[in-house]
């Protein structure tokens, strides 16, 4: 399979440009690669683990009630094991004492599997920044897919997050270099778990996964 | 234990990440068969500080965290900091922020007692149906707190010497409408739920909680109330305009998880009448004490200890100034940590199933819990 | 309801042996509080309770105050080595004795004193009889070793998570806890995060806030920062 060129949500299905595959579709007849079958199926039943941990929770819940109705984007189906879900949405602050728990729900979630950091807590420790007991952003410890900042977010970018979350799904490759993690031999699906040291989480963050930022200062 | 009809005990670690928890609490319980024969709760997995925060932050600063300790009711939770600090510093709070303060209080009740209900029935197994009623209603009410404070869920609405906005007249006009239009979702929730075969089956005489008990663990709120002891704060305190109003504070007899379920229609249908009569008679005039200072406020040293009843409980701040723009002390008070003094009590002897429910009808909120 | 004065007094009538001093409240709100010795705090708390004139069923709020001394007090923490309190046997006798400071009749608060104890203070309503507040509170004797005081949750049931999350945050041991664990840190932590001289593990990073004394901490944090002036 050739590579395509452009970097549309849709990768063109073989040597067949665009433009000539809309013509045809026009008449009827529809053509379409496998990794695009793949990526629109999966897209599109994504089933996020039930997976509450502080204010942000309560806006993911409002966003599965009537008024904004996850549904309409395949995603309603939250499952309270992390066995059977596809996308951690970690919604709300993590404290020390809880990232351990949140890392080991991760290892369970089989692959492919997606996390969204949702609000400024899960990106960053938002305000909450200077506990003592609270992680600073999620990313420390496991690859983050979507950030959505707000504190909390309103259910709508909480959609928005998850829209684009589909279109990043949409635009994973079955093969080549370039192909989604989990189709990926080498790339890490468990992350290690980190311990409860005696003044803080061992380690304190993956360093594989997480490097502090070099600060610009003034001089 | 060991005879030929019992085996060993189980010991089930629930949480902190389960379905049923409210958030990330837990509990270690020990399992005879079905059986609760013993329960620990574990918290701290979302103590995020917000009390040695507000140490090293000015007084106005801790405001925004104070929506944060129970996120469902962050109006009641704005007062109750707001109160403890008029308290330390003697600060007057104006007549029309007053009876703001109450409408704001009283809708924060019903958005969190609505959604209370919808959560217990998703313990019972009803399956998101009765949720999806009350987050109908949140929706409206949030909608207006949007309108008038710019967010749905952080309010951050009350200030030191009265309320940040004052709303207009449409807003009190559509308020107005949405809380004439309340009872009528009461009658169509309580016919849905309150004769239920099962919900019955499932409540009555389950997790019984006996007045003496319940005072000498310091448990407050509906919790309290449902067991027959008639400690309302609003009544006995009498902070705010309460005093001014007409209401009555709906007591249980049994102290089951059938009457504390109750006891939230109850509270409803009474804030229902402590709003119909704050639109009434609400005074003009400024919401905010022209002396009021919030920036490069310092109150003068010594303590003071403010109260109110929230939706869960006696919501309380400890404050303790030695005269600088931090507080040496901010304690919170709260509610549902206590409330869960004697959860273990509660569920001895039942079923594993029972502990969930009646787990539910305390109403925790893991912010507040941990803070 | 009583004055804490006549409170004071008719303790001291009925406990001779008793140290009852009244603790002022300069602010507004004007609480004064009672400080009791570690001795006879149970004793006193029980007669408090089951006084017919106070019924004092209702232990409402629990807290635990650092006050480390003065002069540490008043200036922003340093990065100091957090204070590690050695743990004490929790069946050892109660009753740490109080500071020979601390026997004086009437004294302000606690703010004005040269500090060097952790506290536990008490808030008491009446649930029958609907009044309140009388605020106990009780003193270790200091910060480091003498950290004991006797456990009030056998009277007010309510005080049990209270008082496990101040020998958590604050490292006070109540003796006769039925159940005294860490409630919100993981078992393993060893620091009392809520003592002012407390330094967090440093692992946030710096950011700019118009919080004086965050730029202080950072300024610690960070040694290469000459040029930090905010």
């Amino acid at each position: 399979m050739s590579e395509p060129a452009h970097h549309t949500p849709f990768p063109s299905a073989g040597n067949i440009s665009d433009a000539e595959r809309e013509d045809l579709r026009r008449h009827g007849i529809l053509i379409s690669s496998l990794e695009e079958l793949y990526g629109w199926g999966r897209s599109n039943s994504i089933w996020p683990l039930q997976f509450g941990l502080a204010c942000c929770a309560i806006e993911m819940i409002a966003a599965a009630t009537a008024r904004f109705d996850i549904a309409r984007f395949g995603a309603e189906i939250f499952r309270p094991s992390p066995r059977q879900a596809d996308l951690m949405i970690v919604s709300g602050t993590v404290t020390k004492k809880m990232a351990p728990q949140v890392v080991r729900l991760w290892n369970q979630m089989p692959e492919p599997k997606y996390c969204i950091a949702m609000g400024a807590c899960a990106i960053s420790g938002g305000p909450f920044k200077q506990g003592y007991n609270v992680l600073k952003g999620i990313d420390r410890f496991i690859p983050v897919d979507i950030y959505i900042p707000g504190c909390p977010p309103r259910p709508e970018a909480l959609l928005h997050g998850l829209t684009q979350l589909q279109d990043k799904i949409r635009a994973e490759r079955i093969s080549g270099p370039q192909a989604a993690r989990h189709l990926q031999p080498d790339a890490a699906s468990e992350f290690p778990v980190p311990d409860f040291g005696a003044h803080d989480l061992q380690p304190p963050s993956n360093p594989n996964l997480f490097t502090a930022p070099v600060l610009p200062r003034k001089a | 234990m060991h005879d030929e009809f019992h085996g060993d005990l189980l010991e089930v670690s629930m949480g902190p990440q389960h379905p049923s928890t409210h958030g990330v609490f837990r509990m270690v319980v020990t399992l005879d068969g079905e059986q609760i024969v013993k329960l620990k709760p574990v918290f701290g997995y979302l103590h995020r500080n917000h009390e040695k925060i507000a140490e090293s932050t000015s007084y106005l600063g801790s405001m925004p965290y104070t929506d944060r300790l129970d996120y469902l009711c962050s109006m009641s939770t704005n007062w109750a900091y707001a109160l403890a600090v008029e308290k330390l510093s003697g600060q007057a709070v104006p007549d029309r922020a007053q009876y703001l303060r109450i409408i704001m209080a009283e809708l924060t009740r019903l958005v969190n007692h609505s959604c209370l209900v919808g959560f217990l029935f998703n313990d019972l197994g009803t399956s998101f149906t009765p949720l999806l009623y009350a987050f109908r209603e949140r929706e409206k009410i949030l909608d207006l707190f949007e309108s008038l404070s710019g967010s749905r869920m952080m309010c951050n609405y009350q200030r030191f010497g009265g309320c940040r906005v004052d709303p207009s007249p449409e807003w009190l006009a559509a308020a107005r409408t949405l809380v004439e239009g309340f009872p009528r979702f009461l009658d169509e929730y309580e016919t849905m739920l309150t004769g239920n075969e099962i919900m019955l089956a499932r409540t009555q005489g389950v997790g019984r909680l006996d007045p003496a008990h319940a005072v000498n663990a310091g448990i407050t709120g509906p919790v309290l109330r449902a067991s027959g002891v008639g400690y309302d704060l609003r009544k006995v305190d009498g902070y705010g305009f309460y005093p001014r109003f007409d209401f009555r504070v709906p007591l249980g007899e049994h102290g089951d998880t059938y009457d504390r379920y109750m006891m939230r229609i109850l509270e409803m249908r009474e804030s229902v009448k402590i709003l119909q009569q704050a639109f009434r008679d609400l005074p003009a005039g400024p919401v905010m004490d022209p002396k009021a200072k919030l920036r490069g406020f310092r109150p003068k040293a010594g303590e003071a200890y403010g109260r109110l009843e929230g939706p869960k409980g006696e919501l309380g701040f400890y404050l303790i100034s030695d005269g600088s723009p931090n507080p040496w002390r901010y304690r919170v008070r709260p509610p549902s940590l206590i409330n869960l003094t004697l959860l273990e009590e509660m569920c001895l002897g039942h079923t594993i199933a029972d502990a969930v429910v009646i787990l539910g009808s305390i109403d925790i909120v893991l912010g507040e819990v941990d803070r | 309801m009583e004055t804490p004065e006549q409170i004071r007094d008719r303790l001291l009538a009925r406990f001779p042996a008793a140290k009852v001093e009244l603790v002022t409240n300069p602010g507004t709100a004007a609480e004064h509080s009672l400080l009791l010795d570690a001795a006879h705090a149970r004793d006193i708390a029980l007669f408090l309770r089951d006084d017919p004139a106070l019924r004092l069923d209702y232990c409402s709020n629990v807290t635990g105050v650092d006050w480390p001394e003065k002069k540490t007090a008043v200036s922003a923490p340093k990065t100091a080595v957090p204070t590690l309190v050695e743990r004490v046997d929790p069946n050892a006798l109660p009753g740490t004795p109080a500071p020979a400071s601390a026997l004086g009749s009437t004294r302000s608060t606690p703010a004005n004193d040269s500090g060097n104890y952790l506290e536990a203070v008490y808030h008491l309503y009446s649930m029958a009889l609907k009044h309140g507040p009388v605020i106990i509170r009780l003193r270790t004797g200091n910060r480091t070793d003498r950290v004991t005081l006797p456990s009030l949750t056998p009277v007010w049931r309510a005080a049990d998570f209270q008082e496990r999350e101040i020998f958590d945050l604050y490292g006070i041991v109540f003796a006769g806890h039925p159940d005294l664990r860490r409630l919100l840190m993981w078992d393993e932590f060893q620091d009392h995060p809520m003592r002012r001289d407390y330094v967090a593990p440093d692992d946030f990073e710096w950011e700019p806030t118009p919080h004086g004394d965050v730029h202080e901490r950072a300024k610690g944090h960070y040694p290469t920062t000459e040029g930090l002036k905010g």
